[in-house]
């Protein structure tokens, strides 16, 4: 079903029940977070595990969603899902132009334009009247679901986010599995083969992109509904470096690892924070570990050994 | 060195096309690229009769390859221009130039690593078909090629290894791969680099053979330092020694030519 083989099938099914049940053993707004930030990664992974591009500025999306809908749920009072929607809008519309001016270029320099166009959003947040600056945009209200039901209780609000989640998750692993994330896997693989077979490769890795900045702008404008604010901080270099470690420690190119990874960085980040300046030094190690030792990831390994695609 | 360009003897039917055989597919004119102070491809003039196979041969760094990415637009000329199929190229996107039926292979052999036999070939059949954004749609739509997919597969000796991991097959598969990947767009005109470089003797018995079975109906221009394979295949061999035709014609006559035996013959032993 959606192009999961067996294996991979029961992992969902694991992953919807720990989903289920998580909220009953950890903090619903922890739990949420994750959930966030697991479908950040996804989004994320989609360039950089199936097309080959690295985006050093993927908090700009993240960010922009995250203000969008925060903005648009205080002061028009749109409801939750349309306040969402628009925050994945915001984050496919930057994705297009952020897209269109980076895609010419290869490699590093794809890199290096994403973060120099992310850095002048931050700027821009910063600055514009809008964002609040410094504060943010504090007490975003979480509404009504579809104008009915209120999303004020934490597990109501859970629910929503777990559903976006696992219609975002799914979303995208059917773009992989689909006849254009083939093509996507080829231009990974060898993009002037691609090209000489007709392909215009530049046009699917721009549809690529705008996907993955949808789906990454939805994460920030649920994350900005769970936290009732949108900061600085969802659009800060340090996030789109965050990312960046989630989807290597879980598994680049996985299906699974970029919400493993998003559990254990957010986790860490919980519940080491008594540690302080420990979180950096600990990630730190956890990064250059991956890189030397574990370029698979967590589920890159897994798999590995259990001989399937996790 | 003397610049004699020894051109073919029969006459020349380029705009006639009255015989049925002889209308040119591809065409440059003065087709130059510079690297710098450095010219790789000097001037080159060169005719392709459709349904021929036509040979580029030189000593390495001749600029073959170079030919190869300008025709194909991989690389932009410096100056000349290019025709294929009574069409100017010379600005065309890369991409496009393969839509139009000219399409590459490459001197490294270029497979999808990473995916099997058949999606190698579905890739290219599915391009054709013009299905290949749709994001939204279970792959599962792509089984519609299988059937072509294993058929093509099966026409270059590679049955057995339909599901199998591209990079997994042995060298002299992995070619053939290319060229069933390339067939599957069914172009009127392959560009194949070195197709038998680095194989063993049955291997390239059977990419030869197989080149001799898919020629009917397209032209073929292929880079081949392995002049046994040109004697057998070509019908027209043009000689490139650093960026400049220096002869062209067929075997007999080209290898025949002085500068032929002085540039090329006398460096690499065929
Ligand atoms: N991108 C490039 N930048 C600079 N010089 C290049 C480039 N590509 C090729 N050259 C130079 O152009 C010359 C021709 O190279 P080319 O690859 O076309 O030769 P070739 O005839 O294909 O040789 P071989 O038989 O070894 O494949 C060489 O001297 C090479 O170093
Ligand atoms: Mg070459």
């Amino acid at each position: 079903m959606l192009g999961y083989s067996r294996a991979q099938g029961m992992a969902l099914g694991i992953l919807i029940a720990l989903v289920i049940v998580a909220p009953g053993v950890l903090y619903p707004v922890f739990v949420m977070k994750v959930l966030c930030f697991a479908l950040f990664a996804a989004a994320f992974n989609l360039l950089i595990g199936y097309v080959g591009l690295l985006s050093f500025g993927h908090a700009a999306f993240f960010g922009i969603g995250s203000y969008v809908t925060a903005w648009t749920a205080k002061n028009w009072g749109l409801t939750p899902e349309l306040a969402i929607l628009l925050g994945g809008l915001g984050g496919a519309v930057l994705g297009l132009v952020f897209g269109w001016l980076a895609i010419r270029r290869q490699g590093l320099y794809f890199a290096m334009i994403t973060l120099a166009l992310a850095q002048m959003v931050y700027f821009f947040c910063v600055e514009a009247p809008f964002t609040g600056g410094e504060d943010g945009i504090q007490q975003v209200p979480r509404g009504r679901l579809f104008g009915v039901f209120s999303l004020q209780n934490d597990m109501a609000m859970y629910w929503v986010a777990a559903a976006i989640f696992l219609a975002g998750f799914l979303l995208l692993h059917r773009v992989v599995h689909s006849p254009f994330g083939q093509v996507m896997k080829a231009i990974r693989e060898n993009e002037p083969r691609a090209t000489s077979l007709g392909y215009r490769t530049d046009s699917y890795k721009l549809i690529a992109f705008v996907i993955s900045t949808f789906m990454a702008g939805i994460a920030g404008g649920t994350k900005s509904l769970v936290f009732g604010i949108a900061t600085l901080t969802d659009v800060h270099f340090s996030m789109s470096g965050e990312v960046v470690l989630m989807t290597l420690l879980g598994g680049l190119g996985t299906i699974f690892g970029p919400v493993v990874g998003a559990l254990v960085v957010t986790g860490m980040e919980n519940y080491l924070a008594p540690f302080g300046a420990w979180v950096t030094v600990t990630q730190g190690v956890i990064f250059i570990a991956c890189v030397l030792a574990f370029r698979r990831g967590i589920m890159g390994e897994l798999g590995a050994l259990l001989k399937i695609d996790l | 060195m003397r610049a004699v360009t020894q051109y073919a003897n029969e006459p020349t039917e380029e705009s006639g096309g009255r015989h049925g055989v002889s209308e040119i597919i591809l065409e440059t004119k003065e087709l130059t690229r510079a690297f710098g102070g450095f010219v790789a491809v000097n001037g080159v003039n060169l005719k392709v009769r459709a349904g021929t196979i036509h040979a580029l041969i030189g000593p390495n760094g001749a600029g073959k390859t170079t030919c190869f990415n300008l025709l194909t637009k991989f690389m932009p000329a410096t100056r000349g221009a290019i025709r294929f199929a009574g069409r100017d190229i010379t600005r065309l996107a890369p991409a496009e130039v393969a839509r139009l039926g000219l399409v590459r292979s490459f001197q490294i052999s270029a497979v999808f690593p990473h995916l099997s036999a058949l999606e190698n070939v579905r890739l290219a059949l599915q391009r054709a078909r013009g299905n290949s954004y749709d994001f939204w749609r279970s792959e599962r739509v792509l089984g519609v090629f299988d059937a072509r997919a294993r058929a093509l597969l099966e026409d270059v000796g590679l049955a057995d290894f339909v599901n199998v991991q591209a990079a997994l097959l042995p060298y002299g598969r992995k070619r053939a791969l290319e060229i069933a990947t390339t067939l599957a767009l069914d172009p009127k005109m392959m560009l194949l680099d070195e197709p038998t470089a680095g194989m063993t003797h049955e291997d390239v018995d059977r990419i030869v053979a197989l080149i001799g079975r898919i020629r009917a109906g397209r032209t073929i221009l292929m880079v081949e330092h392995n002049l046994s394979v040109v004697e057998g295949l070509c019908d027209t061999i043009t000689v490139l020694t650093r960026g400049s035709v220096v002869a062209e014609g067929d075997y007999a006559t080209v290898s025949r030519n002085p500068d032929v035996i002085a540039a090329y013959l006398g460096t690499a032993d065929g």
